[in-house]
């Protein structure tokens, strides 16, 4: 047998291997969302032995065990005109994760947009110390930053609260503890870390030039670097807002009411309740990041490839 | 106009980097690196009202609490398990996706996908998959064995595990395809030349240019393998039956206010991770020199 040849049957055998993966990587997204599309009663069918909590009358139809169905025997929109007419509790969590996510995604952004040019730019030890104590703290687990975080939150509220509110009677703005989330997301260090190694990329001659023509630093930064850098932007952007919109640690710590809780804790408590409606409200829940995803891939994988390796 | 005379200049630019660099740095030391000083200093106190001085006796009554030994054990026997596999596996992967397959791009995109997907909006399939009646214990049955309980005994941790693997593959994978694709190419030619094999030259040649992004993809995998709280979470809730990890008993601890065993625990965690990352990095340096140059 030739190489050639023996590369070729390799080159099969690969290919069988990553069709069963992306089958395996795809399936449970692809089920949510062909299940979304299915009958209450079709749902109770299947999936009513993962719930104790059905009424007898129903328990006749339900067999002993789960299916996993792929395709609905009839296709349905009333999922989903359930949760997005009928129901309104699953939009107001779905406006809670937004409200917390969008905020802490755009200004984390601006923060960082400034401050890794701050640090593309220097070439000084202090910076550079800072730099890698901002590296240790993007490394450490929510288990290690929620307590400070929420050491602040409770300091900065009783704080208010005796300065402005010395009766007690607090306004919603400040009791709801979103603040408390969204300030922490915003100085969280991980985009610093990645648009400033993408930052570090561009030669340090267009910023000569662009000085000699009398550029001064915002517009270097503004006209030059953030252009350069469009790819890294997006990149970062998604990356962040898919983190906390998948977020469950910080409200629960954090926020202790859970009318306030964004969808992706909520998400945990229908699964157990309204079976029927679960699948539609994770496929409505996905379609923003999805929708990202199939938007910015290109983006997406450029800027992961510059996240890797602490160093340079 | 005398202004690019070059130590003005200078020093205008370094004004103007430290303006960039101040929101961010207040922002850090107010609501990270200041109350981490708090947190250190509760985690020496008897309690916040009498600040009397205890020393490091936080810190032994942790260890002899059974709550907080399980929720380790837990959390390490998943992140040993794990970490290697989310190297190895995302490395297999960006190895085959170099290779002639068709339709790469479409590979590529779906294996990075489940990143984009909310773990809250899929839980429900892994539940099904792994209720006792599921289908993966149906698929058991059908081949005459028994599955176990999935959700309620030692097996969560599988669950756990493939949930952790589905969703950082693709990221790592795509930091290897990078990596990967930054090996000179005369090298690999030189090698071909010389007759050496796939395999030969994946261990002896690639290796050790993919060493760097190896440790960087360890460390990442190890602070991903910290969230799979979420996981859990999502899949059993507050109380899981073998599947208490370290985020359970903060939770737990938050909710009776105890800061200082909560502190303690934080210090003991941040602690844990410096040594292993600088243990990673300082590993980096040993074995990556010989490439860098």
């Amino acid at each position: 047998m030739t190489i050639k040849k023996r590369r070729r049957r390799a080159d099969v055998a690969f290919t069988a291997v990553a069709v069963i993966a992306a089958f395996l990587f795809l399936m449970p997204t692809v089920l949510t969302i062909a299940n979304s599309f299915m009958t209450s009663s079709e749902i109770a069918a299947n999936y009513g032995a993962m719930f104790g909590n059905m009424t007898e009358d129903k328990k006749v139809f339900i067999s002993e065990n789960v299916n996993l169905k792929f395709i609905p025997d009839k296709v349905t929109l009333a999922q989903y005109k359930a949760v997005l007419l009928k129901s309104p509790d699953y939009l107001m969590k779905f406006w809670n994760s937004v409200i917390l996510t969008v905020p802490i995604t755009f200004f984390q952004l601006l923060v960082a947009v400034f401050a890794s040019y701050g640090f593309a730019r220097s070439k000084g030890k202090i910076k550079a110390v800072i730099f890698f104590s901002y590296i240790i703290l993007m490394l450490m687990p929510y288990q290690v930053t929620l307590v400070p975080n929420f050491l602040v939150a409770d300091f900065i509220k009783t704080a208010v609260t005796n300065i402005f509110y010395p009766d007690g009677a607090i306004p919603n703005g400040l009791a709801n503890m979103r603040w408390a989330v969204i300030l922490p997301g915003i100085f969280s260090p991980f985009s610093i870390f990645l648009l400033t190694k993408a930052m570090k990329r561009i030669p340090i001659a267009y910023t000569e030039a662009a000085r000699l023509d009398g550029a001064g630093e915002l517009q270097i930064l503004f006209r030059i670097y953030l252009p350069l850098c469009r790819g890294a932007l997006v990149s970062v952007a998604m990356l962040v807002f898919i983190d906390f919109w998948n977020m469950v640690e910080q409200p629960l710590i954090l926020m202790k009411d859970a009318n306030y809780h964004p969808l992706s804790v909520f998400l945990s408590q229908i699964n157990t309740g309204d079976v029927g409606l679960a699948f539609a409200v994770g496929t409505v829940y996905m379609v923003p990041t999805i929708l990202m995803f199939l938007y910015g891939e290109d983006d997406l994988v450029e800027g992961i490839t510059y996240s890797g390796g602490i160093k340079g | 106009m005398k202004r690019s005379n070059d130590p003005c200049g200078k020093r205008r630019e370094r004004i103007a980097s430290d303006l960039c660099i101040l929101p961010s740095l207040l922002g850090v030391l107010i609501f990270f690196l200041i109350p981490f000083g708090i947190v250190v200093y509760y985690s020496l106190i008897s309690n916040p009202v009498t600040k009397q001085f205890v020393g490091i006796e936080n810190y032994t009554k942790l260890f002899s609490n059974n709550a907080f030994i399980t929720a380790v054990k837990h959390t390490a026997l998943f992140s040993v398990i794990s970490v290697p596999l989310a190297v190895v596996l995302s490395m297999a992967l960006a190895v085959m996706l170099e290779r002639n397959i068709p339709g790469k791009s479409a590979f590529r995109t779906f294996f990075l996908s489940p990143l984009m997907v909310p773990t809250a909006s899929v839980v429900l399939v892994w539940q099904v998959l792994f209720h006792n009646h599921g289908t993966i214990n149906q698929i058991i049955e059908h081949f005459g064995g028994s599955g176990p309980d999935w959700l309620k005994s030692n097996a969560g941790q599988v669950v756990i595990i493939l949930m952790f693997l589905w969703k950082n593959l693709g990221y790592n994978m795509i930091l290897f395809m990078a990596a990967l694709a930054g090996i000179p190419r005369d090298i690999i030619e030189v090698a071909e030349l010389e007759g050496a094999g796939r395999i030969y030259q994946f261990f002896h040649i690639k290796l050790r240019y993919l060493s760097p992004t190896i440790v960087f993809v360890t460390i990442l995998s190890m602070i991903n393998s910290f969230k799979i709280f979420r996981e859990v979470y999502l899949l059993t809730g507050d109380h899981p039956f073998e599947l208490y990890m370290l985020q359970h008993f903060m939770n737990n601890t938050f909710a009776s206010l105890d800061y200082q065993k909560l502190s303690a625990a934080a210090v003991i965690f941040a602690a844990v991770m410096i040594v292993i990352i600088a243990v990673l990095l300082i590993s980096e340096s040993i074995f990556g020199k010989d490439v860098e140059n």
